[in-house]
C-alpha cells in the first residue's frame, strides 16, 4: 500500500501533507469497501488525533471516534519523564472484540506505536488493530509497520517531521 | 550556597515536593493536568501502568495516617512500583534510633523515593537535604510535617476545585477553623495564591487564626456569616481535639455554635458552592451532618481525586 521512497533531499521538497492525506484516504476507502468493514478509528495525541477526525468525518464512519495517549507506556520515561501536557485516552466503546484502526501522524521508530499498543491493551482485548499513518519516515527499531500509509519518504535520525494543522484543518509537514 | 527551594533542580524538574511554598504556578498546572490523564486508570480492565516498575516506595509514617498513607499506597502500587509500608512510631524511632539513621538504613536497602509524615515541621527538608548531600538518587514526599505543610492535600484540594469550577480566577474560597495548627490551611493558602485565586479568606477565632495572613494574600473574618458570604467554595479544617484542653478554646459545643458549618451558615454561601473537607471529619463539631452528606459535598471526591493526583506527583518525580 506504501508509495515509493524518495531520497531525503527530493523528499522535503516532495512532501506534501495534503497530497498523502488524499491518498491515504484513498486507500482506506478502497480497503474498507472491499472488505465490507466498519472499523472504529482511534488517533494517537495529538497529530494522529487529528488526523483521525478528519478521516473519521470524510470516510463517513458511524462508530465512534477514540483517542490513545502513548504517555504512560514510553519506553524512554526513564530518561525523559513523564511529557508535559499528557491528554488522556478516551476510548468510548468497547475494545474487547473490537476491530480497529489506530491512526497516527508519523511512523518513526516503532515506540510509539508500541507504546499506544500497550495503552490500548489496558482496556481490552481486540479482534484486530491495524496502523494507518500519514507519514512513514523510516528508521525503525522495532518489529512495526502500518498497513496504510500515505507517504514513504527517508529522513536523516536526527531529523524531526513536524505535523500541523491550519485553521482551515489543512495539514502541513515541516522538518526540524 | 543554600538552594532556596531544594526540590526542583538545576533543569527546573521537581525532585522532591516538599512544599508548596517556593513551587511555580506551571509545576502545580502539570501536576494537575496530568492527574486528569491518571483518573480513569481506576476504570480500565487493567488498573496498573508500568511506570514505577521496579521502584521501591518506602512510606515512612512517623505519625499516624490512614486516608494519606492509603491513598500513596494505591497510588503507587497502580504505577506498579513496590511499595513497603513502615509504621516507625511502633518500631525504631520508639528504640531511640535518630530519624537520619533510620533513613540511612532504609537507603541502604535501595530505596527510591520516601513518603514521609512528621510530627516535627521540616522533618521531610532535612531528610532530602540528608540524601541529596549523600549524592543519593533518592525522592522524597513530604505527606505532612507538623504544623508546615501538606502539599500533596493542597494539590487534590485545587484539583478538585478546577474539577467542579473549571479554573481560579474569579473564585471566592474560605478556610474555616484551626488555621494556626493546619498545615493543609497553609500548603491551600500557597497554591490557591499561586494560582490566581483572588479572594482567599480565613475564617475563625482569633486564638485559632496565625498572625501575618494578611500579608500571605488572605483575608481574615472572625464572623463565620460574614466569611462565607457569596464564596464558591468552603474548604473545612478539622478541629483537633487537644486544642480545647489547650484553652484555645471553651467547648466543642461552643466552637460549632459559632464555626460549625450548618446549613443555616452555608445558606450565606453561593448557592452552587462546594463543601470540602481534608478529613478525618469530626461530626457536630466543625461540621453538621446535614452539610457532610448533602448535595453541595464534595469530600469523597476529594478522596478519589487523591489518588490520581498522587499517582502524578509520582509519576513526574520518580523519573
Amino acid at each position: 500500500m506504501s508509495t515509493p521512497t524518495r531520497d531525503p533531499e527530493d523528499a522535503l521538497g516532495a512532501l506534501n501533507a495534503d497530497r498523502a492525506y488524499v491518498h491515504l484516504l484513498d486507500q482506506l476507502r478502497r480497503v474498507l469497501a472491499d472488505e465490507c468493514r466498519s472499523p472504529v478509528l482511534v488517533g494517537v495525541h495529538s497529530g494522529g488525533a487529528w488526523l483521525a477526525e478528519r478521516l473519521h468525518t470524510d470516510l463517513g464512519l458511524n462508530s465512534p471516534l477514540g483517542y490513545l495517549s502513548s504517555a504512560f507506556h514510553r519506553d524512554d520515561y526513564g530518561s525523559r519523564g513523564l511529557p508535559t501536557n499528557i491528554k488522556p485516552t478516551v476510548l468510548p466503546f468497547d475494545v474487547e472484540a473490537a476491530d480497529l484502526i489506530v491512526v497516527d501522524d508519523v511512523l518513526f521508530t516503532g515506540r510509539t506505536a508500541r507504546a499506544t499498543l500497550n495503552e490500548l491493551f489496558d482496556h481490552g482485548r481486540p479482534a484486530r488493530v491495524e496502523l494507518a499513518v500519514l507519514a512513514d519516515r523510516g528508521g525503525r527499531e522495532l518489529p512495526i509497520s502500518a498497513r496504510f500509509v500515505g507517504v514513504s519518504i527517508s529522513l536523516r535520525g536526527a531529523q524531526q517531521l513536524v505535523l500541523s494543522q491550519d485553521t482551515q484543518g489543512h495539514f502541513s509537514f515541516r522538518v526540524e | 550556597m543554600i538552594r532556596r527551594h531544594p526540590q526542583i533542580d538545576g533543569q527546573g524538574r521537581l525532585r522532591h515536593l516538599l512544599s508548596i511554598d517556593g513551587l511555580p504556578k506551571a509545576m502545580i498546572e502539570r501536576v494537575l493536568d496530568t492527574a486528569s490523564a491518571f483518573l480513569d486508570v481506576s476504570d480500565r480492565t487493567v488498573k496498573k501502568l508500568p511506570l514505577l516498575r521496579g521502584r521501591s516506595v518506602f512510606n515512612l509514617f512517623f505519625e499516624n495516617s490512614t486516608r494519606t498513607r492509603t491513598t500513596f499506597e494505591i497510588a503507587a502500587q497502580r504505577l506498579s512500583a513496590d511499595v513497603f509500608n513502615l509504621n516507625i512510631s511502633a518500631s525504631s524511632a520508639s528504640k531511640g534510633e535518630s530519624l537520619l539513621d533510620t533513613i540511612d538504613n532504609l537507603a541502604a536497602m535501595n530505596a527510591d523515593l520516601f513518603v514521609v509524615r512528621h510530627a516535627q515541621s521540616g522533618a521531610p527538608f532535612l531528610i532530602a537535604q540528608h540524601l541529596d548531600h549523600l549524592g543519593k538518587d533518592v525522592h522524597v514526599i513530604n505527606a505532612g510535617d507538623g504544623r508546615h505543610e501538606h502539599p500533596t492535600q493542597a494539590l487534590l484540594d485545587a484539583y478538585t476545585i478546577r474539577h467542579f469550577k473549571k479554573n481560579f480566577t474569579g473564585l471566592r474560597i474560605a478556610l474555616v477553623g484551626d488555621i494556626l495548627h493546619s498545615r493543609v490551611a497553609r500548603s491551600n493558602i500557597h497554591a490557591l495564591t499561586t494560582l490566581g485565586v483572588p479572594d482567599v479568606r480565613a475564617v475563625g477565632p482569633a486564638t485559632l487564626l496565625p498572625g501575618g495572613l494578611e500579608s500571605m494574600g488572605v483575608r481574615v473574618f472572625h464572623d463565620m456569616r460574614e466569611g462565607l458570604r457569596d464564596v464558591d467554595v468552603v474548604i473545612m479544617l478539622r478541629l483537633q481535639n487537644e486544642r480545647m484542653r489547650g484553652a484555645l478554646l471553651p467547648s466543642a459545643q461552643e466552637y460549632f455554635k459559632h464555626y460549625g458549618l450548618t446549613p443555616e451558615k452555608l445558606a450565606y454561601a453561593a448557592p452552587d458552592a462546594i463543601v470540602m473537607h481534608p478529613g478525618p471529619m469530626n461530626r457536630g463539631v466543625e461540621i453538621d451532618s446535614a452539610v457532610a452528606d448533602g448535595p453541595q459535598a464534595v469530600i469523597l471526591s476529594q478522596v478519589t481525586f487523591g489518588i490520581a493526583v498522587r499517582m502524578a506527583v509520582l509519576g513526574i518525580i520518580a523519573a
